[in-house]
């Protein structure tokens, strides 16, 4: 079995390039200890080779957590062949990162992509100098057009079984030469002992780079004589040791392409990108034109496809439960299993399956979104504003999904660069009201605000958007203090998404999410079906107010005093909320009996004052969300006590603001 | 003269970059090395940030970052 490599830079079609060498029998994972995707597939008609998407980078350089595991997984795991793709447009900066991976010794192969672009608006590349120059085979190629991939294919077989790696290292002149050359001698057989290229370890010590010094295990003595070394460099080339060899690879990046590459003008996809942003960025017009952007695919997404197509899967949901239903009655099966299967588990899955459609949909703009380029001018737009709180620009849109549902929220924080970036939009989108929210805020308004219902609404909203913001001050200046990542990032130009890359990715979501619905939510659902509907003597109960939940809830609401409300069936709603926020509804419906609406309305009365009917609200707007959400947390943070931890946070939080809307209200209200 | 202090439509040529660590590697491993002629394209609707193109492509970084960037010529092109 052969590995290949895939790396290259972001924007580079790197994901269009894998989704055509694999097809769609891909394997997506995690990277151990972090929740950097790792895709595995094998080659087409190939099944001995593999090929691993290693995460798009800049710079093999230890700063971000993307570079750190592409890194580690080139030293550690020594794939047979590196395919490096490169931007033929934006050639430059992207054979950067190549003449870092030529120092690796792995045998390489260049991928030239977009350069159907390239020639289109007359400029040219001489591969085959560009490949001579770099000792390494170059093939053009086209990857959104499919031109080029089986002669990519062929030389990446040949170049396996040659299994020669780069020769050419000789990119640096000078003093930065001598440096590396006298540095590469000391440490040799250090390096050959830890598994680092010798050329590779030496140009990261007289980089300074820290892993390096102690993979190695540099003594003082050796690393006297290496800053020692330095010092020489960069007091012979006046500057730094790391814009010192910076400045090398551009330098010399600049000499070959001076050779091979001819450029006239910018391509016509850039020319055509400066005219789009000229309308999207622009300094009035960009931001209500991002808000629309955002309204219509809300607007899409939550009526006019979403809402059919969850109608409709529920229908399907309920004919099967109906079907499934009649079957268990025919063979007779008893009470318990029969209630376990139709009441717990068909009712808890289907109610979380029938979120898929509008995960799906959700999910389909948001891939058209980020691959046509407009994600990153939204972070672009938004940044100064999200920058107050600690966070930057690409946290805007996960946010505001959260309006939506937290749980696609969620999930869309993969699209952040910076790992504490995302834990926190992580720990922060949840107090986005959720729609699953609403019918509870209306049933409580109906009740005690009919003539203020729109404005208990937004403040409910306001009180949501008002806690991310503290609780991000608050994050920012406690757990996530350090140094925030900074805001560096590439435009890229605006591109028509490939149909492929998005049906793979939408089918890669929807996948994940049936999957939790069949194993946490299951299991979740098992559980609260055991609590509502049996006593402590495990009978089964035909009154839910006789049950181990009913038992719970009842111990549990003396803690929500101080927000006003003592009551078992407040509590108990609370409870199963956490199955899904509308089981707040259903429950408070199912506990108190009430039949219409006005008797309800008579009942909550009992329960609440009105101010403590708000109170309740504000704790259900903060606690934490659903299971569902709970489950997507936790995947995402790749940890479950992390979860848990989030889970607190958010439910203390409710639980602090709750008391003080109460309390601070009772003083106007003389209680 | 910092990059941060250029106008939109104006371009400099780069002579040192300041600050350190992180954020420092992060502006030299994309390009913003000594020599290289930077363009300012356009300041974000709220002012920060800056929108640049060099190396025929685009970047965008904050003005704090544009302001650890040292300029030693600037022309209106």
């Amino acid at each position: 079995m052969s590995v290949i490599a895939l790396a290259g830079n972001q924007n580079s079609g790197k994901t269009t390039l894998y989704n055509k060498l694999t097809g769609s029998n891909q394997h997506v994972g995690n990277f151990p200890g972090v929740t950097i995707e790792k895709k595995e597939g094998q080659l087409k008609k190939h099944k001995d080779i593999s090929i691993v998407d290693l995460p798009g980078i800049y710079s093999l350089s230890p700063y971000t957590m993307e570079e750190v595991v592409t890194r580690d997984f080139l030293l550690k795991k020594k794939p047979d062949l590196i395919l490096n793709i490169v931007d033929a447009t934006n050639i430059e900066r992207n054979l950067y990162l190549t003449l870092q991976l030529m120092e690796l010794s792995i045998p390489m192969v260049i991928a030239l992509n977009m350069m159907d672009e390239v020639t289109a608006s007359g400029n040219s590349i001489d591969v085959k100098k560009l490949s001579s120059h770099l000792g390494i085979p170059v093939v053009p190629i086209s990857a959104s057009k499919d031109e080029g991939i089986p002669e990519l294919i062929d030389i990446v077989i040949r170049s396996i079984k040659e299994n020669s790696s780069p020769k050419k290292h000789d990119f640096c002149f000078g003093e930065v030469h001598k440096a590396i050359h006298s540095i590469s001698h000391l440490i040799a057989d250090q390096a050959e002992n830890a598994g680092y290229p010798p050329r590779f370890a030496a140009t990261k010590l007289v980089e300074g780079d820290e892993p390096t010094f102690k993979s190695l295990e540099i003594t003082e003595n050796q690393k006297h004589i290496i800053e020692h070394v330095v010092k020489d460099m960069e007091e012979a080339l006046e500057t730094d040791r790391e814009a010192a060899l910076a400045d090398m690879r551009y330098c010399y990046i600049e000499k070959i392409c001076s050779e091979s590459v001819v450029k006239k003008q910018e391509t016509k996809e850039q020319q055509r990108s400066e005219k789009f942003d000229k309308i999207l960025t622009h300094k009035y017009f960009g931001i209500p034109i991002f808000l629309g952007i955002m309204f219509f695919v809300f607007w899409m997404t939550f009526s006019v496809i979403g809402a059919p197509l969850q109608e409709f899967l529920e229908v399907v949901i309920t004919a099967f439960t109906e079907t499934i239903s009649n079957a268990l009655i025919r063979i007779g099966v008893s009470d318990w299993v029969y209630s376990l299967v139709i009441n717990g588990i068909f009712v808890g899955v289907g109610s979380v399956l029938s979120f898929l459609p509008i995960i799906v949909v959700l999910f389909l703009f948001l891939s058209l979104l980020e691959d046509s380029g407009y994600m990153a001018r939204v972070a672009f737009l938004m940044d100064k504003l999200l920058r107050k709180i600690g966070l930057s620009g690409r946290s805007f849109v996960p946010m505001l999904i959260g309006f939506g549902c937290s749980v696609p929220a969620i999930m869309a924080t993969r699209t952040l660069a910076s790992e504490r970036d995302r834990k926190m939009t992580i720990v922060l989108t949840p107090f986005m009201s959720c729609s699953a929210k609403l019918p509870i805020y209306g049933m409580i308004t109906v009740a005690f605000f009919p003539d203020n219902a729109a404005l208990v609404m937004i403040g409910l909203y306001a009180t949501g958007i008002v806690v991310a913001v503290l609780s991000g001050l608050l994050l920012k200046n406690t757990i996530f203090k350090g140094e925030p990542v900074p805001f560096v990032m590439e435009l890229p130009a605006y591109r028509i998404p490939s149909r492929k890359s998005v049906l793979i990715h939408m089918w890669g979501k929807a996948k994940d999410f049936i999957q939790k619905a069949f194993t946490i939510i299951f299991l979740a659902s098992i559980v609260i079906w055991f609590l509502q509907g049996f006593n402590w003597s495990f009978d089964m109960v035909e009154d839910s107010s006789k049950s181990m939940l009913a038992y719970i809830g009842s111990m549990v609401s003396p803690i929500f005093k101080p927000l006003g409300f003592n009551d078992w069936r407040a509590s108990t709603a609370l409870i199963t909320g956490l199955t899904a926020k509308e089981a707040v509804v259903s429950t408070l419906s199912v506990l108190t009996g009430a039949v219409t609406d006005v008797q309800l309305s008579e009942v909550l009365f009992k329960i609440f004052t009105p101010l403590s009917a708000f109170a309740f609200l504000v704790f259900v707007l903060l606690y934490m969300p659903c299971v569902a959400a709970f489950a997507a947390t936790k995947r995402e943070l790749g940890s479950l006590r992390y979860a848990v931890l989030t889970a607190l946070y958010q439910t203390v939080t409710a639980y602090a603001v709750g008391t003080l809307v109460y309390q601070i209200g009772s003083l106007f209200s003389g209680g | 003269m910092t990059l941060d202090n250029i106008k939109p439509g104006q371009s400099g040529v780069i002579s040192s970059i300041g600050g350190q660590g992180l954020l420092r590697r992060r502006l030299l491993d994309m390009g913003l090395t000594p020599n290289t002629c930077v363009k300012v394209r356009k300041v974000a609707p709220m002012g920060d940030p800056i929108e640049l193109s060099l190396r025929s492509y685009v970047l965008t970084i904050r003005k704090d970052e544009a302001a650890k960037i040292e300029l030693k010529e600037v022309f209106d092109v």
